[in-house]
């Protein structure tokens, strides 16, 4: 059958059977050795699996810093989830955290009873043509087939933006990243949509990624980031610090080449000192090991590091940091202090 | 002393609750039903912590909330600012339009074949086991891709037919475009017409009937029926100015405007359903067949009846007591089925309700238990209609 239903089944099965046992998601996931983290099915750069059949990515990246903060190595068990099993999944615990390109949205935060952890990528929705259709901008798209991701913000953008510019569209609802590469590259839809990142990220896996044109206009802000359920904050904080500790650490120039080294003795920086627990009990804190950030950027370099390897200008992907670049760098990347 | 002891009743013991027959039985259903209500009560219990847990609430307030997206195949009015109900009407509409024209269909294809798997001509029979075994074992959701990814992938897009003259009907991977019919002034009356036309060959069908029974003379039906279809509202359409006209389908822009356009998801789910529901039911009635004695049959062709007028008359009539009861299942299924729709992109109520409202509002308890009740009431519905249908042609036993 249908494996979205049986998702969905399994979801509110879980909401049924589970016993309430959302308080402790850190011990939880202590007894269990394992952070299951909820990812995308497949998208180029973010989530994927490599020749060897392992998960990879920027989305990725962050699942094994916070596992690699927990249990000084990366262990993760992967669950790759639609736009629309996602948050199911998460409420019904059958995953710890979402780290699947997903918008913070105040419904999300509020009614949908999730936390967001921060924003690990600025991003906002685009659209992408092949270039034969001869457009040049989204305002000449009216009358257009459009391929869009169902469950996502993309879907509740698209349908505002062509009702404010007074144009109209069929929407051809998909499921996955996959099926939408087919009904696209089959010309069943003329334009895809969805965040300019995944558009990049996807075309760069079309067979003439030079065939095809992401339109200039962004029509929407999707700060993506990881989610965790609402009311664990104490889960909350250490999904929160695994982030900003890999932004801090591009920012003071840690890598993961070498953390070690500068974690051996304390240094003259004393927020490094406190990030990588030469000084003071940090780790402590949040019922974490003293060296919990060093094993959190060992794992996967700094956030500097994760976007080059897997999106940056060298990629096949080929994004710029942007809004992405750190604050010094003109971007809006901004961690909090480690005091 | 001993006979007037035999009658007397013994005294209730606790223990005859389950060393005496009269009371074991009760007994354990006393202690199932218990055990069974419990069991909800745990599962219902538990849901309701867990909302609280996550600081859910439990309430239908958003269906009156606008729904914020877009749906593609709509057979009423229906915009973003709709509500999340009216969505869900749309998608209800939806998932009944593709079920009807799937039971349809299926039962056209599935009495063809059926009847074509008993055919004396081996190459038909042969063929028409290899459709029916292919198709019943495969599941599914199998066929339904497969049906979108042929639709997809291999007819042409619409940007193809630039510069090309395109007739009525137009083939693309977005769906099959055929004319719209409008109707203008007058077309009420045309429409009474032809009604009237419909009325008048079932009038002469039930006369040529009575004049069979009476005289033995047999009246040529069909050509007094094709006459009385076709002339007298040919004649009133020009009569009357043609006042129906259709509109073509033509390409603008992107895609094909004018005309109505039968969606790839449509069609790939429609057929696909009725391809699979059709070998179940080509079963059913190859069964229901088998179950008439041969005698019937025999009789029929001493009697001098041709073959088709043996299979109409005496044997189909007799099959179908047999064939209607698991017929309903097979509708039942194949509306259930429906809601694989989905995977096609095809917005049914599973798709609306039970796919993007319950995804952007987070109601998965309200929507999928609003979802049960929508496919339980159709269920029960069609059941209903058809042992109705079952109850006529049924045997009348005496």
């Amino acid at each position: 059958m249908n494996f979205n239903k049986l998702a969905i089944a399994a979801g509110l099965a879980g909401v049924c059977v589970a016993s309430g046992a959302h308080a402790a998601t850190l011990d939880d996931v202590k007894a269990r050795g394992q952070l299951r983290c909820g990812i995308n099915t497949g998208i180029p750069g973010f989530a994927f699996t490599d020749s060897a059949g392992n998960w990879q990515g920027f989305d990725v990246a962050l699942c094994k810093a916070v596992a690699a903060a927990i249990f000084g190595e990366p262990n993760v068990e992967y669950v790759s989830l639609t736009g629309k099993t996602r948050f199911t999944a998460l409420a019904s615990g059958e995953v710890d955290m979402l780290s699947r390109n997903t918008t913070w949205t105040y419904s999300r935060d509020t009614d949908l009873k999730l936390d967001f952890a921060g924003v690990n990528y600025y991003d906002g929705q685009g659209f992408i043509v092949s270039k034969e259709l001869g457009v040049a901008s989204a305002s000449e798209l009216d009358g257009a087939t459009i391929c869009i991701q169902t469950g996502t913000t993309t879907e509740l953008n698209l349908a505002d933006y062509f009702r404010a510019n007074n144009m109209s569209y069929e929407p051809v609802p998909i499921e996955t990243e996959t099926e939408a590469k087919e009904k696209f590259l089959a010309n069943a839809c003329d334009v895809y949509t969805t965040d300019a990142s995944g558009l990049a990220a996807t075309r760069s896996s079309y067979p003439n990624p030079g065939d095809y044109m992401i339109l200039p206009e962004i029509i929407s802000k999707e700060p993506l980031g990881p989610a965790v359920r609402h009311g664990d904050s104490e889960w909350g904080d250490i999904v929160r610090w695994s982030l900003n500790a890999l932004i801090v650490a591009e920012e003071k120039g840690i890598t993961a080449e070498n953390v070690k080294e500068m974690a051996s003795a304390a240094g003259d920086d004393p927020e490094v000192n406190r990030l990588l627990g030469t000084e003071g009990e940090y780790g402590a804190m949040m019922g974490l090991d003293q060296d919990w950030a060093v094993n959190a950027i060992a794992a996967t370099g700094n956030y500097g590091e994760i976007f080059d390897t897997f999106l940056g200008p060298d990629t096949e992907i080929g994004l710029e940091r942007g809004l992405n670049a750190l604050y010094t760098d003109g971007g809006i990347l901004y961690a909090p202090p480690f005091r | 002393m001993a006979v007037a002891a035999s009658t007397e009743t013994p005294a209730f013991r606790f223990e005859m609750l389950w060393r005496d027959e009269r009371y074991r039985s009760l007994t354990i259903q006393a202690i199932a039903m218990i055990v069974l209500m419990l069991g909800l009560t745990w599962l219902v219990n538990n849901a309701i912590e867990n909302l609280a847990a996550l600081g859910k609430t439990f309430d239908f307030g958003f269906l009156s909330q606008p729904a914020n997206y877009d749906i593609n195949q709509q057979l009423i009015d229906y915009t973003s600012r709709s509500s999340n109900a009216r969505a869900a009407l749309v998608g209800i509409l939806n998932t009944l339009l593709v079920a009807f024209l799937g039971c349809v269909t299926a039962t056209i294809i599935g009495i063809a074949a059926g009847v074509a798997r008993l055919s004396n001509n081996w190459l038909v029979a042969r063929l028409m086991t290899v459709y029916v075994e292919a198709f019943r074992n495969v599941p599914l959701l199998i066929w339904i891709l497969l049906t979108a990814s042929i639709v997809n992938t291999s007819l042409p897009s619409p940007r193809d037919y630039r510069g090309l003259d395109t007739g009525p009907v137009v083939v693309t991977n977005r769906g099959i475009y055929i004319p719209q019919p409008n109707f203008g002034e007058g077309s009420l009356i045309l429409l009474i017409i032809f009604a009237l036309s419909i009325a008048a060959i079932f009038m002469v069908r039930a006369w040529a009937k009575r004049r069979q029974e009476s005289t033995g003379e047999q009246a040529p039906v069909f050509l007094i029926g094709l006459g009385l279809l076709i002339v007298p509202s040919l004649i009133a359409f020009f009569l009357l100015g043609r006042p129906i006209s259709l509109t073509l389908p033509e390409l603008a822009g992107f895609n094909f405007q004018g005309g109505i356009q039968l969606r790839d998801s449509l069609i790939a789910l429609w057929v696909a359903l009725s391809l699979y529901t059709g070998a179940f039911i080509a079963e059913i009635v190859r069964a229901g067949i088998l179950s008439v004695s041969k005698g019937q049959s025999e009789a029929a062709f001493a009697l001098g009846l041709r073959p088709n007028r043996a299979m109409n008359l005496v044997i189909l009539p007799q099959a179908l007591r047999v064939i209607i009861p698991p017929l309903i299942s097979q509708f039942l299924n194949l509306t259930k089925n429906s809601s694989l729709a989905i995977a096609v992109g095809y917005m049914d109520a599973t798709g609306t309700l039970g796919g993007i409202t319950l995804n952007q509002t987070g109601r998965e308890m309200e929507c999928i238990l609003l979802l049960m009740g929508f496919y339980l009431i159709v269920s029960l519905s069609i059941s209903a209609v058809m042992n109705l249908y079952n109850n006529r042609v049924r045997l009348v036993e005496r």
